[in-house]
């Protein structure tokens, strides 16, 4: 039952929140041994939260548009009451003192957390191997990654779990677990949802986006979280969401443009492999079908993206964490001086994958530097922000594959960081220039497992990427892709 | 010569000074939060999650201390031009984020001036804004960080607004760095953007000091002397900081560019840390708060609201009177000005209106001595209806009770007496007191001034004071001459 109709029935009275709940939580019993997609599964909490809607209900009133639905959130927004780890031994023991905007607003909505969901610390990565506390298996071959970096959340919404998951996206960390999983993800344009309460990791790429079994679920989950915050001044003032309101309106006459950069064919970049060409290439011919403007486009800076990417974030990242420092929260390691316990303290608390990009952002700053790389990458960004503002006068979304392969067994990346990176080559674009995208399940690759197609459209213009959506998980569906 | 005077460096050599001023603005709450812009009151109660730093925070800025910057600006002759808050890593347990959030490249205001009291024009290089870091008190072993045994931090000052004014380097004499550093608080002061108390930190001033042989232009390595506490200590440290540099360059060494802390006990400066080991800041642009845009209707509004600022309520009176530029400054600062000019317009004598305000009305609260009093007043004592000493006590009454000088006169029992009853009282003590009277005729100069006095006193005593001592020492020397 989707999360729309369960709230449906929630606040019909047909079902209860509760009942919803422990069906959920029954799920979790029986496989998250083996999936591992919690940092902690917030049992208590959630069964108070079900019975609140249902004594709403009981009591004649309107627990809101998601009652009872259950939501699995990424363990790096903050949660009033309850450890928020970012799957790092540096946060441990901080219990946030208060909500994030998007925990307050689903909370307000009547939704019930089942749980922090697993990451690659700090949202570092693409597999959700790089985590404190151990990886998550994919739910649909445990031998297998579930993508990254919200691995968790798109691992729960897959096995059920959870109805919703939530998500961040700093370069592809929804999109690509979606896909990995075979699950609907979607990355808001920049500045759509509030990142207050998201712990910070590339503050001008990162935005909270939903996962749900199907788009609609999606674009309800999407339409509840964005809109503008006065905690966050990043947002977009005056945004008004409707995704929900244009899902079926089809593709008749939507030009759809096709990257050359990332199509796989001639011009694109490598390591696209054909069963994900070929899933992507029957999405555009689906769109056709309905009635869609095909035509091939070029954004040639698109191959620069990865580059870049990993210039700006790492940049961001080695500012935004240097606040662990063992003064005011989580881990200590004491030292003979206050230098050295900040030292002890980060040396023992985070991982390989965090130090490598604090140093490779300490790098790309420092003076005689900046100008060769950070700088550098700041001028990509504005190549991408020019040669996207002319591919959208000629067509209205552009479609790609979301990775360039399915989901890979566990380890066979984790020791080589190059190999890892390039998953994002796809994804990676649209957090530079701030974007939307979303990630649709079509169809499985030569693997059986499921391949997603990625729809991207001009910043704000997230509902379209949600409409496009629609038309593509229509036709896998009727054809028999999934 | 007196302790403010100027101190010429040995021949041949000239000062260099620029100086760097911060500035705590008068806001209600922090730059980038709501708690309270106060920190007296007991250590972290004053603090939220975005002023310590807790992840997930955003800083969302403070309007009203944005206006206060280019208030300031403006009053500095800056141009207020659209800016970025820019981010300073480093880290310090103070520092809560282990950055400072502030302005790098593009600061709010650029390129003005301040005149000083004597013509002189030091320009402002730059006014930006930024955020204070805590307060850190090391306890035990030597009371510094690295070898204090334990050290505490109170983040109520963290997230305080502060502008930093930065001269050019325009300063070639002492009297010249305290009259700028004097001229900027009455700036503060008048346009209320701070309380401007150097004793209390709410103004922090640190000098870069250099010095080269007169006549070049060159400009050679600079110190930063820091904590300096008041305008005495800064003139005392610019002195040593020169001769220091001249004695180094004079055996044939130079001086190395460090910050230097000022020991006001001591009456001298230690290295701190040296410029070449300095921390790499890592400067990048803000990405958690969007650029700030005045338009010019709001750089008009604020030029529309600025005060008539001290310099300008100076040169008001310039060209009416003869006192000394010092007497002026006295009234303007203490917000007298616009009382003694009305005075003056109404026909009192320039002059006599500023010696008497300086001297005789140095009062908190003077609101009950009107203009037409006080000219009225004025125009008295110049026509010789009243001495100097009634003169004062009217005012005094004036100050105190108000009403009108003419009627207190009376009541006082001031009529001035005419001449001729003055004669026959100087006859009269001539002739009881012959010996003095020769003594004040034929004596010395030591004897004819005792004898002056002597005279002077008696007829005072006699008329309670009511005669005019000018009019008494014409009719002595008449009487004298025969």
């Amino acid at each position: 039952m989707s999360a729309i109709e369960t709230a449906r029935a929630v606040r019909a009275g047909e079902r209860s929140a509760v009942e919803v709940l422990e069906e959920h939580l029954a799920r979790i019993d029986a496989r998250e041994a083996e999936i591992h997609a919690f940092n902690l599964v917030t049992e208590e909490s959630a069964r108070v939260q079900a019975e609140a809607v249902d004594a709403t209900v009981a009591a004649g009133g309107d627990p809101g548009p998601l009652a009872g639905a259950t939501v699995a959130l990424k363990d790096n927004m903050c949660t009033r009451g309850i450890p928020t780890t970012c799957s790092s031994k540096i946060l441990e023991g901080w219990i946030p003192p208060y909500d994030a905007t998007v925990v307050t607003k689903l909370a307000a909505a009547g939704a019930v957390f089942v749980g922090k969901t697993n990451l690659d610390e700090f949202a570092m990565g693409s597999s959700t191997e790089n985590s404190a506390f151990g990886a998550t298996h994919n739910p649909l071959d445990v031998s297998r990654v579930p993508g990254g970096s919200s691995g968790g959340s798109a691992a729960s919404v897959a096995a059920g779990f959870a109805a919703l998951g939530i998500g961040s996206d700093t370069g592809g960390s929804v999109r690509q677990p979606a896909a990995f999983c075979g699950v609907v993800g979607m990355k808001p344009t920049y500045g759509a949802v509030s990142r207050y309460g998201l712990i910070a990791f590339g503050s001008s790429l990162d935005q909270i986006g939903p996962f749900a079994a199907d788009v609609a679920d999606a674009a309800a989950l999407f339409d509840l979280i964005a809109g503008h915050d006065p905690r966050d001044t990043t947002s977009i003032v005056d945004f008004v969401p409707s995704a929900g309101a244009v899902l079926d309106q089809g593709v008749d006459g939507l030009r759809v443009g096709v990257v050359r950069e990332l199509s796989g064919g001639p011009g694109s970049v490598e390591g696209i492999s054909p069963d994900v060409i070929a899933r992507t290439n029957a999405a555009v011919e689906a769109l056709a079908a309905a009635g869609a403007e095909v035509e091939e486009v070029s954004v040639p800076s698109a191959t620069l993206g990865l580059s870049a990417y990993y210039l700006v974030a790492p940049a961001e990242a080695s500012s935004n964490l240097a606040r662990y420092d063992g003064v005011r929260f989580g881990l200590r390691v004491d030292g003979a001086t206050t230098g050295e316990m900040n030292t002890a303290t980060r040396t023992a608390g985070f991982g390989e994958e965090v130090k490598r990009r604090i140093m490779l952002g300490t790098y790309a700053l420092s003076a005689g530097y900046y100008d060769a790389f950070y700088g550098k990458a700041l001028k990509v960004r504005t190549m991408m922000l020019n040669d996207f503002a002319s591919v959208y006068d000629k067509v209205d979304v552009l479609i790609t594959p979301t990775a360039p392969t399915t989901a890979f067994p566990m380890g066979e990346r984790s020791q080589d960081p190059m190999t890892m990176y390039v998953n994002d080559v796809c994804t990676i674009p649209s957090n530079l220039v701030g974007h939307p995208g979303i990630s649709v399940p079509f169809g499985v690759g030569d693997d059986g497992m499921p391949v997603g197609v990625q729809v991207l459209a001009p910043a704000t213009h997230d509902a379209l990427t949600f409409r496009v959506g629609a038309v593509l998980e229509a036709a896998a569906n009727a054809g028999g892709e999934s | 010569m007196t302790e403010t005077a100027e101190k010429a460096l040995p021949d041949g050599w000239e000062l260099v000074v620029g100086l760097e001023v911060h500035v705590e603005l008068a806001t209600v709450t922090k730059l980038f939060c709501g708690c309270a812009n106060e920190f007296t009151s007991d250590p972290n109660t004053n603090v939220c999650p975005v002023c310590v730093g807790l992840p997930g925070s955003l800083p969302v800025i403070n309007a009203a201390a944005v206006e206060f910057a280019m208030r300031l600006g403006r009053a500095l002759g800056c141009e207020v031009r659209p800016s970025v808050m820019a981010r300073k890593n480093y880290f310090y347990p103070d520092m809560a984020k282990d950055y400072q959030t502030t302005q790098y490249d593009q600061p709010t205001s650029i390129d003005g001036e301040l005149m000083l009291g004597d013509g002189a024009v030091v320009g402002i290089e730059r006014a930006h804004i930024e955020e204070d870091a805590g307060k850190t008190t090391h306890i035990g072993g030597g009371g510094r960080i690295n070898d204090a045994e334990y050290s505490l931090v109170d983040y109520n000052r963290a997230g305080v607004p502060l502008v930093e004014v930065v001269s050019r380097p325009d300063i070639r004499t002492i009297d010249h760095a305290k009259a700028y550093v004097s001229e900027l608080r009455d700036i503060l002061l008048a346009t209320e953007v701070s309380d401007a108390k150097m004793e209390e930190g709410s103004m922090r001033v640190d000098a870069n000091v250099s010095v080269r042989p007169v006549g070049s232009d060159e400009l050679r390595t600079r110190c930063e002397i820091k904590n300096i506490n008041s305008i005495r200590s800064l003139g005392r440290a610019i002195e040593y900081e020169a001769l220091r540099h001249i004695d180094l360059y004079g055996s044939g060494e130079a001086p190395r560019q460090e910050t230097r802390h000022w020991d006001e006990a001591g009456g001298r400066s230690t290295p701190g840390r040296s410029k070449e080991d300095a921390d790499d800041y890592r400067y990048f642009q803000e990405p958690d708060l969007v650029p700030l845009r005045p338009s010019a209707d709001v750089v008009a509004a604020i030029d529309a609201t600025l005060p008539v600022l001290p310099a300008a309520r100076r040169a008001r009176f310039a060209a009416r009177c003869t006192v000394s530029a010092a007497t002026i400054a006295t009234v303007v600062e203490r917000g007298q000005d616009n009382l003694a000019l009305a005075a003056i317009e109404a026909g009192a004598d320039a002059d006599k209106v500023l010696t008497r305000i300086e001297n005789d009305l140095a009062i908190d609260d003077w609101s009950l001595v009107s203009v037409e009093g006080l000219a009225a007043l004025i125009s008295m004592e110049t026509a010789g209806e009243l001495t100097a000493t009634q003169t004062k006590q009217v005012l005094a009454q004036l100050a105190s009770q108000g009403g009108d000088p003419k009627a207190i006169a009376t009541e006082l029992g001031f009529e001035a007496m005419e001449s001729d009853e003055l004669d026959v009282l100087v006859d009269q003590l001539v002739a009881d007191n012959p010996a003095e009277w020769d003594r004040f005729t034929s004596g010395d100069d030591g004897d004819r001034k005792k004898m002056q006095g002597f005279f002077t006193g008696r007829i005072m005593a006699a008329t309670r004071g009511q005669a005019d001592g000018r009019a008494v020492a014409e009719i002595l020397g008449r009487k004298a001459r025969g």
